[in-house]
C-alpha cells in the first residue's frame, strides 16, 4: 500500500485519520483535559476555573462516602463475578450434554443480555417491591413481605441477582464456545484411560477451559465495575443511600454537587482499580493457559 | 463374557439416561425461574392497576383485559419519536463506525508505520478506560466550550469515538490473518487505487467480521444510557432508554401502564432476536472470544 511518501501521506489521510481523529477527540482529548480539570475547582458552570493544586486528591482521601461506595462496589463485583461465572459455566455445562431443545434454552437464557440495563432495573424493581411482597404475604413466606429494595442489607442483594441474571447467559454462549471447542480426542483418551466424572472435570476439562474462564471473568470484571443503569434503575442507590456504587457516586459527585474536579479525580481512581486488577486477572489467567 | 459386557452397557446407558434427564430437570427449573420476570411484565400489562396490585401472579382478573395501558403508554411516552430517535441514532453511529474502523484497520495492518504502530497502541490501552473516567471532561469539553450537546448528530460522534477502539482491534485480527497481500497487488496491476482496492477487494472479503461488528456496536448503541442522558436532554430527542426513563419517573404508580411500557421497548429486540438469533449469539461469541 503506497509507494512513495506522497501516495503514503495520502493513505494516512484517506484510511486512517478520519477515523482515528473521532478516536482521539472523544478518548484521548477528555481523559488528558480530564487530569487538567481534577487541578482545578470547577462546578461545571462558571466560566472560571481556579487552579487549586492536588487539593482535590486529598478530598478524595478523606471523601468517606466514596471510599464506602469503592468498597460496596468490590463486593459487588467478587459476588457477581464469582456467581455470574460458575451459573453459566454450570448452564454451558449442562447444555452441551446433549439435552433435547438445548438450542432453544440457550437462546432463552441469553435474552436478559439483548435487553438495556435501565429496563431490567425497571422490571425487577417491580418483581421486587411488588410481586415478590405479593406472594410473600400471600403464602405466608416471611423473608418476601417486605420488599427486598427496602431493606439496607437486601437492596445489595437484588444488585447481584439482577447481574446474574443479566450475564449469565452471555457468559454460558463463551463458556459453550469453549466446550464444543474441546478436542473429542483428548476426551476419549481420558475416559479409556478410566477418567471419569470429578476427574475427568478437574484434571482435564478444567484445565482446557482456561482461555475461556480468562475472557469470561474479564467481561464480568469490567462489567460490572462500570455497572450504573442497573443501579439507577433498580435501587436508584436507596434505601438511605446504601447501595450508591462508585460509577452512580462519581456521578453524583460531579453533576449533582457540581464537585467536577473531586469527582474526576474520583473516576481517576476508578480507572487505576480497573487497570491494575484486570491487568492482574489478564496476567495470571495467561500464565495458567501455559501452564495447562 | 459378552452376556457380562452387554448388561454392563446397558447398566451405563440407563445411568447415563437419567444422568440426561435430571440435568434437563434442572436446567428447565432455571429456564422458567429467569422467563418469570418477562412472563410477569407481558401478563400484567394488558391488566388493571387493581388487578396488579392484588394479584400480579395471576391470570384471573376482576376488571378484565385490555389494550388501554398500551394505548396510554404508546402516546405518552411518544413511542414512535423515541423510537425513531433510536433508530437514527444507533443506524448512522453503527454504520460510521464500521465504516471508519474497518479503514483505519486496514491502514494501521497493511502500512505498517510509527503512527500506525502509535495509535494502535493506544487504541487497545484505552479498550480498559472506564466510561466513568471520560464522561465528566467530554461534558465539561462538548458542553461548556463548545456547546454541541442537545444534538443527536453529538451523540453519534461520541458513539464513533467510543466504539473505535474495539472495532478496529478485530477488524485488525481479521485482515492480518485472512486477507492475503497477493489478492490486493493482483488489484494494483489491474489498475486500482489503493481506495478502489479497499472498497471493492478487501471490505467485501471482510463481511463475517462486519456481521459481527454490526450486532455488537448495534446492540451497546441501542442500549446506550448513561451517555446518551448526558447529551441529550431536549423533550423532542429523547432515545428509547432516555424517554423510558423518564415516563417510568412519571408514571411509576401507574403500574400497567408502566408496564406496557417495558413491553413496548422490549418488543422490538425480542422481533429482532427471533430473526437474527443465530446472528446476534455468533456474533458475540465472535466479539468476546477475538477482543
Amino acid at each position: 500500500m503506497g509507494r512513495t511518501s506522497s501516495q503514503k501521506l495520502k493513505n494516512l489521510c484517506t484510511f486512517a485519520l478520519p477515523g482515528v481523529l473521532v478516536f482521539v477527540l472523544v478518548v484521548i482529548v477528555p481523559f488528558l483535559y480530564g487530569f487538567y480539570i481534577t487541578l482545578t475547582d470547577w462546578d461545571g458552570v462558571s466560566a472560571v476555573k481556579n487552579f487549586v493544586g492536588f487539593s482535590n486528591y486529598k478530598v478524595v482521601f478523606s471523601d468517606s462516602e466514596f471510599w464506602k461506595s469503592m468498597l460496596l462496589t468490590i463486593r459487588y463485583v467478587i459476588f457477581s463475578v464469582l456467581l455470574v461465572n460458575i451459573v453459566a459455566f454450570f448452564f454451558a455445562y449442562l447444555l452441551t450434554s446433549g439435552i433435547k431443545g438445548q438450542n432453544f434454552l440457550r437462546a432463552g437464557f441469553f435474552i436478559p443480555n439483548l435487553i438495556g440495563g435501565v429496563v431490567l432495573g425497571f422490571i425487577w424493581q417491580f418483581i421486587f417491591s411488588n410481586a415478590l411482597v405479593r406472594l410473600g404475604k400471600g403464602a405466608g413466606i416471611g423473608i418476601f413481605s417486605k420488599s427486598w429494595l427496602a431493606n439496607e442489607h437486601l437492596a445489595f442483594w437484588t444488585l447481584v441477582i439482577v447481574t446474574v441474571w443479566q450475564l449469565s447467559g452471555y457468559m454460558m454462549l463463551i463458556y459453550i464456545a469453549g466446550f464444543t471447542g474441546l478436542s473429542t480426542d483428548v476426551l476419549e483418551a481420558a475416559s479409556i484411560d478410566g477418567a471419569t466424572g470429578w476427574t475427568r472435570m478437574r484434571y482435564i476439562i478444567l484445565p482446557l477451559m482456561v482461555p475461556s474462564f480468562v475472557i469470561c471473568i474479564f467481561l464480568t470484571l469490567s462489567r460490572a465495575f462500570m455497572v450504573y443503569d442497573i443501579n439507577l434503575t433498580l435501587t436508584g442507590g436507596e434505601p438511605y443511600g446504601s447501595t450508591i456504587l462508585v460509577a452512580m457516586h462519581v456521578y453524583n459527585k460531579a453533576f449533582t454537587s457540581r464537585q467536577y474536579g473531586v469527582g474526576q479525580a474520583e473516576a481517576l481512581f476508578l480507572f487505576v482499580l480497573v487497570a491494575v486488577v484486570s491487568g492482574i486477572q489478564v496476567y495470571m489467567g495467561k500464565k495458567k493457559e501455559v501452564e495447562a | 463374557m459378552e452376556n457380562g459386557n452387554m448388561r454392563g452397557r446397558e447398566a451405563g446407558g440407563l445411568k447415563k439416561k437419567l444422568v440426561t434427564a435430571l440435568g434437563t430437570l434442572v436446567i428447565v427449573v432455571f429456564f422458567i425461574f429467569y422467563m418469570i420476570p418477562f412472563f410477569l411484565v407481558i401478563l400484567n400489562s394488558f391488566k388493571q392497576k387493581a388487578d396488579i396490585l392484588r394479584a400480579p401472579f395471576s391470570f384471573a382478573v376482576k376488571k378484565g383485559y385490555s389494550l388501554e395501558n398500551f394505548v396510554e403508554a404508546f402516546t405518552k411516552m411518544n413511542f414512535i419519536r423515541a423510537f425513531g430517535n433510536s433508530l437514527f441514532v444507533t443506524g448512522l453511529s453503527t454504520f460510521f463506525v464500521i465504516v471508519l474502523s474497518a479503514m483505519v484497520a486496514y491502514y494501521f495492518t497493511r502500512a505498517k508505520d510509527k503512527f500506525s504502530t502509535v495509535f494502535f497502541a493506544m487504541m487497545a490501552a484505552s479498550m480498559i478506560i472506564p466510561f466513568q473516567a471520560i464522561m465528566i471532561p467530554l461534558v465539561a469539553i462538548y458542553g461548556g466550550q463548545l456547546g454541541i450537546l442537545n444534538h443527536r448528530l453529538a451523540l453519534v460522534f461520541f458513539h464513533v469515538g467510543f466504539g473505535m477502539s474495539m472495532s478496529v482491534f478485530i477488524y485488525q485480527g481479521f485482515i492480518k490473518s485472512n486477507i492475503p497481500l497477493s489478492l490486493e497487488e493482483a488489484a494494483y496491476l489491474d489498475g486500482c487505487t489503493n481506495f478502489q482496492t479497499f472498497t471493492k477487494v478487501v471490505f467485501p472479503l471482510l463481511k463475517p467480521t462486519t456481521a459481527t461488528l454490526v450486532i455488537l456496536n448495534a446492540m451497546a448503541y441501542w442500549n446506550d444510557y448513561l451517555l446518551p442522558s448526558l447529551v441529550l436532554s431536549k423533550k423532542e430527542l429523547l432515545t428509547l432508554p432516555l424517554s423510558t426513563y423518564m415516563f417510568y419517573g412519571t408514571y411509576s404508580a401507574d403500574y400497567g401502564v408502566v408496564m406496557a411500557a417495558l413491553v413496548l421497548t422490549i418488543a422490538p429486540l425480542l422481533v429482532m432476536y427471533i430473526f437474527l438469533q443465530n446472528q446476534i449469539i455468533s456474533g458475540v461469541v465472535a466479539g468476546a472470544v477475538k477482543s
